[in-house]
């Protein structure tokens, strides 16, 4: 059993590499400058699918962005420069990380908002809980409870 | 006061829910959620030379300058690309009225693909340029195919349509533009 499940896991792994949206005749022969433009890749959105990097996606745009990529690591930009390129173009959108800026914000800072909000929300409710335990008098005992524990008081015994 | 705080979840969920429930009303109604503003409007396009068509003549590609002296529109289009056929008709229309410079990019294909498709469907361009590589596409910001962009007599682009141009789109967006761009406004 386990051996059938070490060699599926090794046939997956094995196929892996065919998943790559980067073709061979793309790829820059200088294996540095391929790894840093792979890097960069993995950053920028693909327009087209929208919610795939380039180096994920098979769409043509996607190609064309690789492509462009490399023309300008090969021209000598910095990974920041090219990037910088095509938020020129494309705006902060074709970042997958985007900057933290005035007009992100609420996308940084919105989920921690929301995070205080419960925490202070929480703590004000267990807090006002326990306040009302402590300090809640016990309602006064009837007349007829009162009756009915002085008379299991004097026979020692539950009636 | 404890009472009404119990109703603040209640508000969010509200208001979230207005908001989506509007976003999926505009989608209903046809508008494209993956429509994204273009970045490039009101700045002047990247200079760029393209070859023209096999066939089209000599001196029949397209560059930046090209675009400069007068309002004009240019198209992206490809042979694979499906929209661009239910397109088509509405550019042969433009050309015979002949209001404006219409000129295309053929993209992501071999120059000879295009031809062929231009030679089969019609040909409603003035100058077409070929970018096999989609270099020129980067410049120009784009998203899909087809899109059309309303290039203004200095080169800056002022418009962008994404999707198939239609009559009402002309209607309503572009040609009131060009004649603004034309008054000089």
């Amino acid at each position: 059993m386990r051996t059938i499940f070490a060699t599926l896991l090794v046939c997956s792994l094995a196929f892996v590499p065919l998943a790559l949206a980067v073709q061979p005749d793309e790829m820059l022969a200088d294996p540095a400058l391929e790894a840093r433009a792979r890097e960069v890749s993995q950053d920028l959105r693909c327009v087209v699918c929208q919610n795939q990097s380039i180096d994920d996606s098979d769409a043509e745009l996607a190609r064309s962005m690789r492509l462009l990529v490399r023309e300008r690591l090969t021209a000598g930009d910095s990974n920041d420069q090219v990037v910088q390129y095509l938020v020129d173009r494309y705006g902060d959108f074709v970042r997958l990380n985007p900057p933290f800026k005035a007009t992100t914000l609420v996308l940084w800072l919105g989920p921690l908002a929301f995070a205080v909000i419960a925490l202070l929300a929480g703590v004000t409710i267990f807090r006002r809980r326990a306040h009302a335990s402590k300090n809640a008098a016990p309602a006064p005992l009837t007349e007829d409870e009162r009756r009915h524990i002085n008379a299991m008081l004097k026979d020692g015994d539950a009636p | 006061m404890t009472r009404l705080a119990y109703l603040i979840p209640m508000a969010i969920f509200a208001i979230l829910a207005a908001f989506f429930i509007v976003r999926l009303e505009d989608v209903k109604r046809g508008e494209d959620p993956k429509k994204l503003d273009s970045v490039l409007i009101d700045k002047a396009i990247t200079p760029f030379d393209l070859p023209p068509l096999p066939g089209r003549g000599e001196a029949t590609g397209l560059s930046s300058e090209n675009l400069k002296g007068e309002v004009t529109l240019v198209n992206f289009f490809g042979s694979w690309c499906v929209t661009c056929k239910l397109e088509h008709p509405f550019l042969m229309r433009l050309k015979e009225l002949k209001l404006v410079p219409l000129h295309g990019i053929d993209f992501n294909e071999p120059a000879e693909k295009g031809m062929i498709w231009l030679a089969q469907g019609g040909d409603p361009y003035d100058r077409v340029g070929s970018d096999p590589n989609g270099r020129v596409v980067l410049d120009f910001g784009l998203t899909g195919a087809p899109e059309t962009y309303l290039v203004d007599q200095q080169g800056v682009i002022r418009y962008r349509h994404q999707g198939a141009m239609t009559q009402e789109v002309w209607d309503a967006e572009i040609w009131p533009l060009i004649v603004r761009l034309r008054e000089g406004k």
